[in-house]
């Protein structure tokens, strides 16, 4: 049936589909990142965006959202000021 | 100096144990070297059996680091192959019996008198889990072309990385290069891309490993099995040998089914 299936195309080889599945749960397993990895992280984002920006710390949030497949990293980091020169 | 080398999975019954005692064996014959086999599953062991040393047992390791006994009166003698030890682990005890800071000290005092020591890891990612790589420089992870496997095999990889013991290869065992070719199973390709971890071997599906483990006799001495040769093959990399991967093509067609009649393949 599998055979069939493949030669009409109906569907991909088990081994492919065994191999996208895989990739997208060990995206989601890995971005679950402990609180004091995404503290750490999250303050050196903003260390490095200060070399650019005055941004408002107090209202920044850095988070990574999992959903259906893919994995994001949302920042929303109000800048108050641009620096000149640097850029 | 010797090394401590970790081998472990995360995921259960992938053949932890078994790599072990095949690599076990491949150093101490092979490599003439001098090895400590060490079972950390405490109140699950099964390295002794698996190595046919069940029968020997008098002292384990929760013995040793209770201070019962002394640390040789718990090491087992293999009389089949020199230089080779086992310290087994505890049957009636938990893995709250012993902690990272006495796994530690125990590794450093095997090291100082052999040559390799190599810690068999209970599944799971608690406290024997972290009991069994305390003490290591080293670790193999084993993992089959399963996604359960694979998954947990990153999941304790990253544990690992965490804890600053980056010096990881991966064994992918149980591959069926039947179904990789037809389609049906992950090839090596794939879970090397995925783990982003250096391959120290494959080992094939093999009935030998199954006749080994019911004798209580590692394989990897039986000459022409594949599994045996893919153990023979990861032993000498594990001592800095540079050998190639063994081409795993399962051989079909007519060629094939001629090498099974005539006895030169397995079937």
């Amino acid at each position: 049936m599998a055979l069939l299936n493949r030669i009409f195309g109906r569907s991909e080889s088990s081994g492919k589909v065994a191999s996208e599945r895989l990739r997208k749960v060990v995206v989601q397993d890995r971005a679950n990142v402990s609180p004091q990895t995404m503290d750490q992280m999250r303050t050196q984002v903003l260390n490095k965006l200060a070399e650019y920006m005055e941004v408002d710390e107090k209202n920044s949030s850095i988070t990574i959202s999992a959903n259906e497949g893919s994995v994001n990293l949302v920042a929303n980091i109000p800048i108050r000021r641009m620096k000149r020169g640097k850029h | 100096m010797g090394e401590v080398v970790v081998v472990t999975s995360g995921k259960g019954g992938v053949g932890k144990t078994t790599a072990v005692a095949n690599l076990g064996v491949g150093l101490a014959t092979l490599g003439k070297k001098k090895v400590a086999l060490v079972d950390t599953d405490i109140g699950l062991r099964n390295l002794d059996v698996v190595m046919g040393l069940e029968n020997r047992i008098v002292y384990d390791l929760v013995d040793v680091v209770e201070g019962t006994c002394r640390l040789r009166q718990a090491l087992i003698k293999d009389k089949r192959y020199e230089g080779l030890y086992l310290m087994p682990a505890a049957q009636t005890r938990d893995k709250n019996a012993v902690t990272p800071e006495q796994m530690r000290k125990l590794c450093a005092d095997l090291r100082s008198e052999f040559d390799y020591v190599l810690i068999d890891c209970p599944a799971g990612i608690e406290q024997g889990f972290r009991n069994a790589v305390a003490g290591a420089q080293r670790a193999i992870v084993v993992t089959t072309p399963e996604v359960s496997a694979v998954r947990d095999a990153d999941r304790i990889i990253g544990l690992m990385e965490a804890d600053e013991l980056d010096d990881i290869k991966l064994i992918v065992n149980r591959m069926r290069m039947h179904m990789v070719k037809r389609g049906d199973m992950m090839d090596l390709e794939d879970i090397r891309e995925i783990l982003s971890v250096p391959v120290i071997g494959v080992v094939p599906e093999d009935e030998v490993i199954v006749v080994s483990t019911n004798r209580g006799e590692p394989a990897i001495l039986e000459g022409k099995a594949r599994a045996s040769q893919a153990y023979q093959n990861i032993t000498r990399r594990l001592m800095g040998e540079e050998v190639p991967l063994m081409p795993l093509e399962a051989r079909n067609g007519m060629v094939g089914a001629l090498r099974r009649l005539i006895g030169l393949d397995k079937a």
